[in-house]
C-alpha cells in the first residue's frame, strides 16, 4: 500500500493543479450527463403530456404548430374553428367524445383555457392517468375557474379566491377583464404537464368576458355588467381547437382525412403521437450537436489532464530514478503514472456525477416552473454507466501517454538523477 | 506487488559463496541513441566488506559503470557477477528485484521523495524487497528501526518526526539517503558522489557514520568520485581509467 500512498502523496503535493484537473473533468462529465438528462427529461415530459386523445382538431396549420399551441400552450393559434364545424365533428358517429379548447387570455402569465367539464374526465396524461382535484371541484357557476397546481402555488390561491383574467397571453397585460372577476372553484393535483400552469374556465365564461369586446379591444362606451351577461346567450361562435376521442382507433385515419377535407372551413386534424415524432425528428439534429459538443468538452478536459501530467514530468524524473534505484521495475513506474491519470479521471467522473445530481436537485423546481420540464432524478441508466466507464478508461489510456514518456526517460537516465 | 517479494532472488549463487562481491569480466556497454557512449571494462573486482573508492573525472563513464553494476542496464557482452549471480543473464525485471535485494544506492543529490516523510523515504526499498523487510522486522518495528538508523546517522529525533524531506539541508538529505541504502542490510552499498554537495567537515562526518553502519551490517561499499582527497577513508582506491575504456561518438 505504500506505493499507492506515495502516489497519492505525490498528487497531494501538486494538489492545486490536480484539483483544477479534477474540476475540469467533473464539469465536462456534468455537462455530458446533463445534456442527456435534459434530452430524455424533455422527451418524457412531452410524451407524458397527452394520452388517450386520438385526434386534435384546429384551424388549417402545420401539425407541430397545432400540437404546440393546443396541448403545450406554446405559441398561438393561426385561426379559429367555428362552433358549427365543432358541432359537425361532434355529431359524427365514430366520435366518442370531443372537448373544445379556447385559448387567448391569461392570468399573471398563466394561460386561460376555456373548455367544458368533460375536459377534466377526458384529458389524460402519463399513460392514461386522469386529473384529480386537490380541493374544490369543476366549475359550476359561469364565473368559476379551476386552476392548476403551479398556478395555485405560485400565486398562493385557495378555493374561493377572486381572480381577474387579462386579455392576451403576455406575462404583463395592460388590458384586463376587470369588470368580470372569477372565483376559484377547484385546484387540481400536480400533473407535471402544462395543465399545472393553466387556469380553466367554461367556454361560456370566455364568451361572457368578451361580449362587450370587438377586434381584441373593449367597445368604447359599451359595457355589459357581470349580472347582465348571465341573461344573454353565451353560445360561442368559435373555439381554438378540440380534442377528439374515437370509439375505435381503426377509424382514426378515416376521421382525420374527413376533417382535413372538410369543405366549409380549412381544418387540420393531427394524431398527437405522430406530431411528437415529427418534433423529435426536427430537434434530433440539435440534440446530436449538443451531445457532440459535450463529448468534445470531455476530450478537452482529458487533454488538459495529460498536459498537466506532462508538465510535471521533469520534476517526476527524480522520483522515477529513486523508485528505480530501490527496485521498482519500469512497469511499476509506468503503472504509477497511468494510475495517476486514471485516478484523476475517476475522481472527476465521481465529482461530476455528484455535481449533476446536486445541480438537478437544486434547479429542478426552477426548470419545472419556468420551462414545464420535470427532470427525473433517477440513477444513471446502463448506457450512461457505460459512458462514465469509458471516460475513466480513456483517462487511464490518456495517462499512459505521459507514462510512456516517463518510462523512456527513466530508461535513458539510468542511474543519473536529473533535476 | 506480492510476487515481486516472494520470488526467489539470487538463489543460484548463494551456495557457492565466491570470494568477491562483484566481478566484471570483459564487459562492454553502449548507450543507445544518436551519439553513442560506450564503456568497456576488462576486469574489475570488489571484495566482500571492502570499501572502495572509484576515481574518475566527469564524463569518464562513472555513471555508466554504476548503471551496469546496479543492473539498471544490461551489458552488451561480458559477465557481471554480483554475489555469484551473472547480472547479464537476468531479465530486466529480475535485475530490478536483484538490485533492491542486494544493493543500497545513494545518489549525488535529489535522493528523496520531497513530499514523503523521512521514515517513508527510508522504508521505500522494503516495499520491493521481502528479504530486507524481514531482516528489518527482526530488529523491531519498521518505523522504529528506520528512526534508529536515522539517529545513528546523526539526525535528531525532532527532525525525524517533524520534517518533510523537502525542508532538509543537503547534508541531512544525504544522511536520510544513506539510511535508505542501509536499511535491511543489503550486501553492497553504491554511492555516486554522495558528498559532492557537502563541505569538508560534513563530508568526513558523513563518511564515518556511513562506514560505521556498513561495517556493522558487513556490507561492501563502492563509491565513485572525482575527489582524490577522500582516499584516506577507503580500503582501496581504483582509477576508472585504469580498468575501463570509454569511447564516445563512434558506433561500431
Amino acid at each position: 500500500m505504500m506505493i499507492v500512498r506515495l502516489a497519492l502523496q505525490s498528487l497531494f503535493n501538486r494538489w492545486v493543479t490536480a484539483l483544477l484537473t479534477v474540476l475540469a473533468i467533473a464539469f465536462s462529465v456534468m455537462l455530458l450527463l446533463g445534456v442527456e438528462k435534459v434530452r430524455t427529461g424533455a422527451r418524457q415530459s412531452f410524451a407524458d403530456t397527452i394520452s388517450g386523445t386520438d385526434l386534435i382538431v384546429g384551424a388549417r396549420s402545420g401539425s407541430l404548430n397545432l400540437l404546440l399551441y393546443s396541448v403545450f400552450r406554446i405559441g398561438n393559434a393561426t385561426n379559429n374553428v367555428t362552433w358549427k364545424s365543432y358541432q359537425d365533428i361532434a355529431k359524427r358517429p365514430e366520435v366518442s367524445w370531443i372537448v373544445p379548447l379556447s385559448l387567448g387570455d391569461s392570468h399573471h402569465g398563466f394561460r386561460v383555457l376555456g373548455t367544458n367539464t368533460d375536459y377534466f374526465t377526458h384529458y389524460k396524461f402519463r399513460h392514461g392517468q386522469s386529473m384529480q382535484f386537490a380541493s374544490g371541484g369543476p366549475f359550476a357557476d359561469l364565473f368559476d375557474a379551476v386552476i392548476g397546481a403551479d398556478v395555485a402555488t405560485a400565486l398562493g390561491y385557495k378555493v374561493g379566491d377572486k381572480i381577474i383574467v387579462a386579455h392576451g397571453v403576455g406575462s404583463i397585460s395592460f388590458i384586463k377583464h376587470e369588470d368580470k372577476p372569477f372565483r376559484v372553484s377547484g385546484i387540481l393535483e400536480k400533473t407535471g404537464t402544462p395543465v399545472d400552469r393553466t387556469v380553466h374556465v367554461s367556454l361560456k365564461a370566455i364568451e361572457a368576458i368578451h361580449i362587450d369586446w370587438q377586434n381584441g379591444a373593449p367597445i368604447p362606451g359599451q359595457s355589459i355588467s357581470a349580472d347582465e351577461v348571465r341573461k344573454m346567450d353565451l353560445t360561442p361562435t368559435a373555439i381554438t381547437a378540440a380534442m377528439v376521442g374515437l370509439k375505435s382507433k381503426l377509424a382514426t385515419f378515416k376521421i382525420q382525412r374527413a376533417i382535413n377535407n372538410y369543405q366549409e372551413e380549412p381544418l387540420s386534424a393531427i394524431m398527437p403521437g405522430v406530431a411528437l415524432q415529427e418534433l423529435w425528428g426536427l430537434i434530433s439534429t440539435a440534440e446530436t450537436a449538443l451531445s457532440a459538443v459535450s463529448a468534445m468538452v470531455v476530450v478537452t478536459a482529458l487533454l488538459g489532464m495529460v498536459t498537466m501530467i506532462l508538465t510535471t514530468l521533469n520534476e517526476r524524473r527524480r522520483e522515477m530514478a529513486i523508485l528505480r534505484s530501490v527496485g521498482a521495475t519500469p512497469a511499476t513506474v509506468l503503472g504509477l503514472l497511468a494510475a495517476e491519470g486514471g485516478l484523476l479521471t475517476l475522481a472527476g467522473v465521481i465529482a461530476g456525477t455528484i455535481f449533476l445530481y446536486a445541480g438537478l436537485y437544486l434547479a429542478r423546481p426552477y426548470i419545472d416552473h419556468t420551462y414545464g420540464l420535470s427532470l427525473a432524478i433517477d440513477p444513471p441508466r446502463a448506457d450512461e454507466w457505460i459512458k462514465l466507464a469509458m471516460i475513466v478508461a480513456a483517462g487511464f489510456i490518456a495517462g499512459l501517454l505521459p507514462a510512456i514518456r516517463a518510462y523512456r526517460l527513466s530508461l535513458a537516465d539510468g542511474m543519473t538523477v536529473r533535476t | 506487488m506480492t510476487d515481486l517479494m516472494t520470488a526467489p532472488v539470487g538463489s543460484r549463487g548463494e551456495g557457492v559463496c565466491p570470494p568477491d562481491a562483484v566481478a566484471f569480466t570483459n564487459v562492454r556497454y553502449t548507450w543507445p541513441g544518436p551519439s553513442p557512449f560506450a564503456l568497456s571494462v576488462a576486469s574489475f573486482a570488489l571484495a566482500r566488506g571492502e570499501k572502495l573508492l572509484l576515481l574518475g573525472p566527469s564524463g569518464s563513464g562513472k555513471s555508466t559503470f554504476l548503471s551496469l553494476l546496479a543492473g539498471i542496464v544490461a551489458p552488451d557482452r561480458g559477465r557481471i557477477d554480483v554475489l555469484g549471480t551473472d547480472m547479464a543473464e537476468l531479465s530486466g525485471a529480475a535485475r530490478d528485484r536483484f538490485r533492491v535485494e542486494h544493493f543500497g544506492i545513494i545518489f549525488q543529490m535529489f535522493n528523496l521523495l520531497p513530499y514523503a516523510s523521512l521514515v517513508d523515504n527510508v522504508l521505500l526499498p522494503l516495499r520491493f524487497s521481502r528479504t530486507r523487510r524481514d531482516r528489518t522486522l527482526a530488529e523491531g518495528s519498521l518505523d522504529a528501526v528506520a528512526a534508529r538508523l536515522l539517529q545513528a546517522l546523526g539526525l535528531d529525533r525532532t527532525v525525524i518526526d517533524a520534517v518533510r524531506a523537502a525542508s532538509l539541508s543537503v547534508g541531512q538529505q544525504q544522511r536520510v539517503a544513506a539510511a535508505r541504502a542501509l536499511i535491511g542490510a543489503p550486501q553492497i552499498i553504491v554511492a555516486d558522489e554522495p558528498t559532492s554537495a557537502l563541505d569538508r567537515n560534513t563530508e568526513g562526518a558523513f563518511l564515518k557514520l556511513l562506514f560505521a553502519q556498513s561495517t556493522a551490517a558487513g556490507a561492501s561499499v563502492i563509491m565513485v568520485s572525482h575527489d582524490e582527497g577522500l582516499a584516506t577513508y577507503f580500503d582501496r582506491v581504483v582509477r576508472l581509467d585504469d580498468i575501463a575504456v570509454a569511447t564516445r561518438g563512434a558506433r561500431r
